[in-house]
């Protein structure tokens, strides 16, 4: 859960060092170390709002959770110790393991299609249009609560009464149960989600290409380089920072899917197909009462999110633009 | 000038901050000697009713003031289990029997034993059976507020259609071999897309216009909408009593039961699990895409109120084996462990279960409240606004004819893994036996618990 921020933080945290250090040295240089240090104390300043909260809502309620994992609290009365019988016990829980798996199917598909749709939703406009209204349109999607969308896509997919089916069955086909057959229930989630985020992540990237120095494409055109190799040499390795940024926050945030899981009829099934882990973490906590369960899997999902980000950020080399 | 400024806003928000906090914690105010009780309840068209007995009782008590929540089915115990969590929890709320065994292992009910013996409540007053629904291990936990009973509810205009006289309704047999006359009834009620039903030859069974039955697929470890019943006419009982931890998911008598259940959809007389709407029952039945379904008493107002966009009938469910039998359900108002006001609460639960208040809830017509005169004064409502309801009625008169909730601890759990183990058969991975077996096996561990 803390997972989130501390990586978010930890990107703009690298790639705002660098101007820092360098002025920091120059003063020093200059020998106007009385200054510098009154930028320290002001920077302080400015960082207590964000350090105090990610201290009281990160920071503080992880060292929680990680104690309670190791008690039997049931929320309602005091915790006691059990040692790892949590851990033990979600090493044979078969549900747990169906959350990570199915957690992981909607993650693949919803980064996946969200990723390449959104770049080329951006390459689109970048070449195309700077129209702010097209901006603007995009973004709708993105300003409708979750739940909303998911209420929406519920009856335009239902299996008796959606327009969907309607659609499919003018055209000769089958209708088709998108929430209650297993195999299509999480991709079905995963492109609802996707049809959402697509437009936000569109202009990330938009505005990552924006920011690459129009002469490289000057004289890619003069060099003869088509659409597609422009695109594939110049644009894509110049778009790795923010690509970097946005798959690791999508990807943190795709683990977390839980509300359009929630608002979905069958609670988690059909056979558990879309019981993914927050969810399975949420139906622990709090209609089972088995919060120290339920923190002991939230560990566990700390643990993947943290080392599945420094992968990432490692593959990626995150914080170094090819650009300077 | 400006630090002066900037001084008297700090202490504004020094005095106000204090304040507004002190605005949130509801349940006391008690400076002014009013007292506020919160009431949450989740059944919205039940709370004009219900806020016309809070001002008939804030009337008698002055002292008192009544604060009604509601939040729908789908998010109150949740809303309520976090709330309780959090220390903030309603002083009073409407209590269901599958629910309270959890919240009395957590300590989060308060015993009313003592209260109800010196308030000398009649406890005969009640329907037969509904009192003691709400005592565990001597100790009771509510008093009884509402019931409900199972029926048939039919579109009337597809029955006419089929020649089908209505009356026969009441007298349907039901085995979980052919399916008696109430599956030949489905089959006559269910129409392909060429206008053959489904006791032709030339049925369809691939291009079904309307279904004759439409179950109710996600039903919990119960299927108090429709398998639960005709499993309890063929001769299946969940637990041998209350609060006993040996259910009986192996039962043939049960696995028997599903299989004809799921026969339905692969017959073509019922939308098969995969392609059965995520909206409800109630949505199919109006877009008039079938003809019959099982349902509570509790949703008679729904399908017959002014959203309903057909015109519906109801019936007694068909007799099986064993009988007809139909789970009958009470609700019953609770006390948080956590109140700050004990006593006040106490007179509001007191009221609520007394005639002053069941007989404005039976004049509303919309639930039978627990009182057996109020739940005729009900009855009558409703059959004054042209709706007969005597077939749940009867069913709940009929002796030997219901079968309460099982109560046990685990609900949740056993929940999730019935509904689980059942979908596999709903889609025709695994037959009733194997998948039930399963279930059995996972229950009992979670009864093995503390």
């Amino acid at each position: 859960m803390a997972g989130t921020d501390l990586s978010g933080g930890a990107v703009a945290v690298a790639a705002r060092q660098r101007p820092w250090a360098a002025r920091g040295e120059s003063d020093a240089r200059r020998g106007r170390r009385p200054a510098r240090r009154g930028d320290g104390r002001i920077a302080w300043v400015f960082l207590a709002p964000a350090l105090i909260g990610f201290a009281l809502f990160y920071l503080y309620p992880t060292i929680r959770g990680a104690y309670f994992s190791f008690t039997d609290y049931d929320l309602l009365s005091s915790p006691h110790s059990v040692g790892f019988a949590n851990y033990t016990a979600l090493w044979h829980d078969p549900l747990y393991w169906n959350a990570l798996r199915v957690t992981l199917q909607y993650v693949v598909i919803n980064i996946v299609s969200q990723t390449v749709l959104a770049l080329a939703l951006a390459w689109l406009m970048f070449r195309l249009t700077r129209s702010v209204l097209v901006r603007v349109l995009l973004l709708v999607p993105w300003l409708v609560p979750n739940v909303a969308v998911g209420l929406l896509w519920l009856w335009l997919l239902d299996a008796n009464l959606g327009l969907v089916n309607h659609l499919i069955t003018a055209v000769g086909g089958s209708s088709q149960g998108f929430f209650t057959t297993p195999s299509l229930a999480m991709p079905t989630i995963a492109m609802i989600n996707t049809w959402q985020y697509t437009g936000y992540t569109a202009l990330l990237f938009y505005a990552g290409m924006l920011q690459i120095p129009g002469n490289l494409y000057e004289s890619a055109r003069l060099d003869g380089a088509g659409e597609l190799r422009t695109f594939t040499r110049i644009t894509l390795p110049l778009l790795r920072p923010i690509l970097a940024l946005v798959l690791v926050v999508s990807l943190i945030g795709s683990f977390q899917i839980f509300d359009t899981i929630s608002i979905t009829p069958t609670h988690g099934g059909p056979i558990n197909a879309t019981r993914a882990v927050y969810y399975y973490i949420y139906e622990l906590a709090f209609t089972q009462f088995r919060m120290g369960y339920a923190c002991a899997v939230a560990m566990t999902l700390v643990l993947i999110l943290g080392l599945l980000t420094f992968v990432q950020m490692r593959l990626l080399r995150a914080s170094r633009s090819d650009l300077s | 000038m400006r630090s002066n400024r900037a001084r008297v806003a700090l202490a504004l928000m020094a005095v106000t901050i204090p304040l507004a906090t002190a605005g949130c914690s509801s349940s006391s105010g008690s400076s002014s000697g009013a007292v506020t009780i919160t009431y949450a309840l989740w059944d919205q068209t039940q709370q004009a009713g219900y806020q016309q007995c809070a001002n008939d009782f804030e009337a008698k008590n002055p002292n008192i003031k009544i604060k009604i929540t509601q939040a729908a089915w789908n998010n109150y115990w949740q809303n309520l289990t976090t709330e309780m969590t959090a220390g903030d929890a309603p002083d009073v709320f409407t209590d269901h029997v599958a629910y309270y065994p959890q919240l009395v292992a957590d300590h989060q009910l308060l015993d009313l034993s003592s209260y109800v013996s010196s308030a000398n409540i009649d406890l005969s007053q009640y329907q037969p059976g509904l009192a003691d629904l709400w005592v565990d291990q001597g100790k009771r936990y509510g008093l009884p507020k509402d019931w409900d009973t199972e029926g048939l509810v039919y579109n009337s205009a597809m029955l006419k259609a089929a020649g089908v006289d209505p009356s026969t309704l009441d007298s349907l047999t039901w085995n979980p071999t052919d399916g008696g006359t109430f599956e030949k009834l489905i089959a006559e009620l269910t129409v392909d897309d060429n206008g053959n039903n489904g006791l032709s030859p030339k049925f369809d069974k691939n291009h079904v216009k309307v279904y004759g039955f439409v179950p109710t697929y996600d039903d919990g470890a119960q299927g108090q909408n429709g398998w639960g019943d005709l499993a309890a006419s063929n001769g299946f009982t969940f637990l041998p009593s209350n609060f006993s931890t040996s259910y009986d998911y192996n039962s043939t008598a049960l696995s028997q039961t599903i299989d004809w259940f799921a026969s339905l959809a692969k017959k073509g007389y019922a939308p098969p699990y995969s392609k059965s709407s995520s909206l409800g029952v109630q949505t199919v039945l109006d877009s008039g895409q079938g003809a019959i379904t099982i349902t509570g008493s509790f949703d008679v107002a729904s399908y017959t109120g002014a959203t309903a966009k057909q015109k519906y009938d109801f019936a007694e469910l068909p007799i099986g084996p064993d009988g007809r039998k139909t789970f009958i359900n009470d609700l019953s108002d609770a006390i948080w462990a956590g109140t700050k006001n004990p006593q006040q609460a106490w007179q509001w639960v007191q009221y609520l279960a007394s005639p002053a208040c069941q007989d404005v809830i039976a004049s509303k017509g919309v639930v039978f409240p627990a009182i057996t005169e109020a739940s005729d004064k009900a009855e009558k409502a409703r059959i004054a606004e042209g709706q007969d309801i005597t077939p749940f009625v009867k069913e709940a008169e009929a002796s030997g004819g219901t079968l309460t909730y099982p109560i046990s601890q685990h609900e949740d759990q056993i929940n999730t893994e019935v509904q689980s183990q059942l979908d596999s058969v709903w889609l025709g991975q695994s037959s009733a036996a194997a998948a039930l077996s399963t279930a059995q096996t996972a229950v009992s561990g979670y009864m093995s618990q503390p």
